[in-house]
């Protein structure tokens, strides 16, 4: 098979430009509410359970409905983000970004909740009395107990993300060379006549590059696993 | 005094009561299965905040409603020896026992673990560890964490028949060697008598 052509090349580095963006804004954010789900108790929690859940059970288009609609030009949300921090979405790769992260996070969330949630609190409280802050006994203690279900998240995410299709062609359009990642590049080519050999040489590359995140996964899970040696918790 | 310790403590909807005072030395509590001694000690270390009262050890008031001082618990230098030991599964041996050292403080690591004969034990995983050898890396990594005294919850009760009498004299050496005021929560009248200057009955709730 021919190597990769140019306009190949570009919808792949795009498309893992635009997961990796997507995963580093998300994975904090995931965290954060990761943490509030699993450790805090407030009224309303419900609440927030179900809207952090939306976007796994919406139709993607209407995630990326709401998205044109909260952050679109006559949005004051978007003017705001764009005025401030210089942050445009429509219809730039960004805009893929976000699609992408939002429809990612549901997920990581869920897996970082349940990993949280594994963590054995009573081993925090024996930092504490060994002179540990909290700030310590979460880097040293929290964090590497649940650091095999934020790995499996980031990596459940970028699965995702690479394969974010409907809210990302509704929100941020299909551009080729700005917004078209891999699935949006398939679909398009679908729509050409005579164009099989170039579908399935995008097909190729989506399987190629979905086992390599398989792969790498793999390797860090069990990386991580032989310095912690076995444990039981 | 070593212990002065005059508090109210809520568990569920029980409110518990606790005053006593103690001098120098072992201050056994003594008292059946489920009377909240764990619970006041969870308190003296600061993992849990009494509705009122005053806690003070060895002169330093750790807690102090009327005052308004509240310690928090990496600032009270207790070392806790847990029930349930509660070393940290992803750390080894040696990495446990480090956890809480401070340099140029506290007992000197070698006399340590010397005394509890754990210098083997260094490069395991907890996880590896047999009941007896668990407890004594746990009682090791609060003596090594500088601590101003001892908190011991049912130390033996993780130890068979044949360790016993080991740990035992391991506590007495430590009563008597370290000079550190201990509080010791046992259900066991033989074990309470044989090592505690003071003993104080907690009732059943």
């Amino acid at each position: 098979m021919a190597p990769l052509s140019s306009a190949e090349w570009e919808v792949l580095l795009l498309s893992l430009k635009v997961s990796a963006v997507a995963m580093a804004a998300a994975l904090p954010i995931a965290f954060a509410l990761a943490w509030v789900l699993a450790r805090w108790r407030f009224p309303g929690k419900v609440l927030i359970d179900a809207l952090v859940h939306l976007p796994l059970v919406l139709p993607p288009v209407v995630t990326g409905w709401l998205l044109l609609i909260a952050l679109g030009p006559d949005a004051a949300a978007g003017a705001f983000l764009e005025r401030t921090l210089g942050l445009a979405f429509l219809f730039r790769w960004t805009g893929a970004a976000l699609a992408a992260g939002i429809m990612a996070l549901p997920l990581m969330v869920r897996a970082m909740r349940l990993s949280l949630e594994g963590v054995d609190r009573r081993l925090e409280s024996a930092a504490r009395t060994l002179g540990a802050g909290p700030w310590r006994a979460f880097a040293t203690v929290t964090l590497p107990l649940c650091v095999n279900g934020i790995l499996a998240a980031l990596v459940l995410g970028f699965a995702r993300s690479v394969g974010e299709f409907g809210a990302t062609i509704t929100f941020a359009s299909n551009i080729p060379g700005e917004t078209q990642t891999l699935p949006l590049a398939i679909y398009s080519a679908l729509q050409i006549p005579g164009s099989d050999m170039q579908v399935a040489r995008l097909a190729m590359l989506s399987v190629g590059l979905s086992l390599m995140a398989l792969v790498l996964s793999e390797g860090l899970a069990r990386r991580s696993g032989q310095e912690k040696g076995r444990h039981v918790l | 005094m070593s212990f002065d310790i005059a508090i109210t403590l809520a568990r569920g909807d029980r409110r518990l009561d606790y005053a006593f005072t103690a001098g120098p030395g072992l201050t056994a509590l003594f008292g059946p299965s489920g009377a909240g001694k764990t619970t006041l000690l969870d308190a003296v270390a600061g993992l849990l905040r009494p509705r009122r009262g005053r806690i003070a050890v060895a002169g330093t008031p750790l807690f102090d409603a009327a005052a308004r001082i509240d310690l928090p618990a990496e600032h009270r230098r207790c070392g806790y020896v847990f029930q349930d030991l509660r070393l940290f599964p992803h750390r080894s041996v040696r990495r446990n026992l480090a956890y809480g050292l401070r340099p140029g403080a506290g007992l000197d690591w070698d006399h340590t673990l010397d005394l509890l004969g754990i210098t083997g034990l260094l490069d395991r995983m907890p996880a590896t560890l047999s009941g007896g050898e668990a407890q004594r890396v746990a009682i090791g990594r609060a003596l090594l964490s500088d601590p101003a005294f001892l908190l011991m919850d049912e130390p033996l009760a993780s130890v068979d028949g044949a360790r016993r009498e080991e740990i035992l004299r391991l506590i007495e050496r430590i009563r008597d060697e370290l000079r550190l005021p201990i509080l010791y929560v046992s259900h066991d009248r033989s074990e309470v008598e044989r090592l505690a200057h003071t003993i104080v009955p907690v009732p059943a709730a």
